[in-house]
């Protein structure tokens, strides 16, 4: 992943199109910068597959409700927004929900009751409130898909560490030779809070080098 | 279901904690959890939404069967949660003013909160009748204050704990989190 290291300060009015789309795969990303949406982040990600499945189905609500909300920001009045977003997300939610059932069952039983709790994720409707229903349409478009992908990232490198520490695959290809002692911890919930602290130390670690020069 | 309310009780409570085997409610975990008066309160109100919102949704369950239009559940389910804790917010402010100052700020932030959802959801699917439904509620609920109290009283004493710069905040707290999920495992065979 391309790290940039480009500030834009806040006075700047205007970021390029392309820097909303790239500031949710680093500088904001939802999961290590933001801690927003954990819930998922942790519950599925004992396994990449479902850490993928979780993150695109996520990135498909954030993409479309933005775009929706952006689009309808002048004729939803100031009062009712929040419920007015939730409904919209409520709407794609159960879409995704039909949708993930058509095509994979058993990714859909093994998220479980995830998918339609993709609802109160808190990364969708902070992006609707804070991003959508103030920018335009093609922006919040490209916001959204940074966002999603961003989550979609952050929830593989949770997903990738557990998997292979926990089951010594990646993908469910088999990589660590079978003498490997499997990690059982990684796959139990305990696994998760850890996985993503250790990520976090990491990630302070990165920041605090870059911040000495 | 052959299981005795008792058993929905301890599940939903300690062995199936919402908040440390199922993740959900995490976020008020880690944000409300800093001192024990909080998330005292917060736990109450979590309780209290939870358990209305338990019957609402058993109501409407029925009646969507009965028209035969499951795919607005989810949306029916999310309006309901929200004007739930609406209404809560009004009664409560109306009848106990003392009481509504203490919930205060932490009523509506509920709305957003996964573990009633999920409290809504999982009684669907597990086909519980109004009964187990609301013993599934409360279990729930009290295991989210209990999770967030034991959170609480363990950030209080870190206060006054020597934590390394680079782990402060959000870092710690995952980690404490995570053992204290790895204690609760411990509760595994109560259930049966």
């Amino acid at each position: 992943m391309e790290i940039r290291t480009k500030v834009i300060t806040p006075d700047d009015k205007s970021p390029s199109h392309s820097d909303e789309f790239i500031k949710g795969l680093w500088r904001e990303n939802p999961v290590f910068v933001q801690v927003l949406g954990m819930c998922p982040t942790l519950a599925v990600t004992n396994s990449a597959t479902n850490a993928l499945a979780m993150g695109l189905a996520t990135c498909f609500v954030l993409v479309m409700s933005n775009t929706l909300v952006s689009l309808l920001r002048h004729a939803i009045p100031q009062q009712v927004r929040i419920a007015s977003f939730i409904l919209i997300i409520a709407t794609f939610v159960t879409l995704v929900d039909y949708l993930l059932q058509a095509m994979s069952l058993t990714l859909h039983q093994a998220l479980g009751a995830f998918v339609p709790l993709i609802v109160v994720n808190c990364v969708i409707l902070s992006r609707a409130e804070a991003f959508a229903s103030k920018n335009s349409v093609a922006r919040s478009f490209l916001d959204g898909a940074g966002m999603g992908l961003g989550f979609t990232l952050g929830l593989l490198y949770l997903g990738m560490v557990r998997e292979l520490l926990g089951s010594g695959s990646l993908f469910t290809f088999m990589l660590l030779p079978d003498n490997f002692e499997k990690w059982t911890i990684m796959l139990l919930p305990g696994g998760g809070f850890f996985t993503l602290g250790l990520w976090l130390l990491l990630i302070n670690h990165l920041k605090r080098r870059k911040a000495q020069p | 279901m052959s299981d005795s309310l008792w058993s929905i009780f301890i599940n939903a409570c300690l062995i199936n904690n919402f908040v440390l085997a199922y993740f959900l409610g995490i976020c008020p975990f880690l944000g409300v959890s800093a001192k024990r008066d909080t998330a005292m309160r917060m736990g109450m109100a979590v309780t209290i939404v939870m358990l209305i919102s338990s019957l609402c949704a058993y109501g409407i369950h029925q009646l969507l069967l009965l028209i035969n239009a499951p795919y607005l559940e989810l949306i029916s389910f999310i309006v309901v949660i929200g004007s739930t804790v609406q209404v809560v917010e009004m009664i409560i402010k109306k009848t106990s003013p003392v009481l509504f100052r203490t919930l205060g700020i932490f009523l509506p932030l509920i709305t957003t909160n996964c573990a009633i959802l999920a409290v809504a959801l999982f009684q669907t699917n597990r086909n519980y009748n109004l009964i187990e439904s609301l013993i599934f509620a409360l279990g729930a609920g009290l295991g989210f204050t209990l999770a967030l109290l034991l959170m609480a009283g363990l950030r209080e004493k870190l206060e006054l704990a020597s934590v390394p710069t680079l782990v402060q905040g959000t870092a710690v707290t995952l980690m404490i989190a995570g053992i204290l999920s790895l204690t609760f495992m411990g509760f595994a065979g109560l259930g049966t």
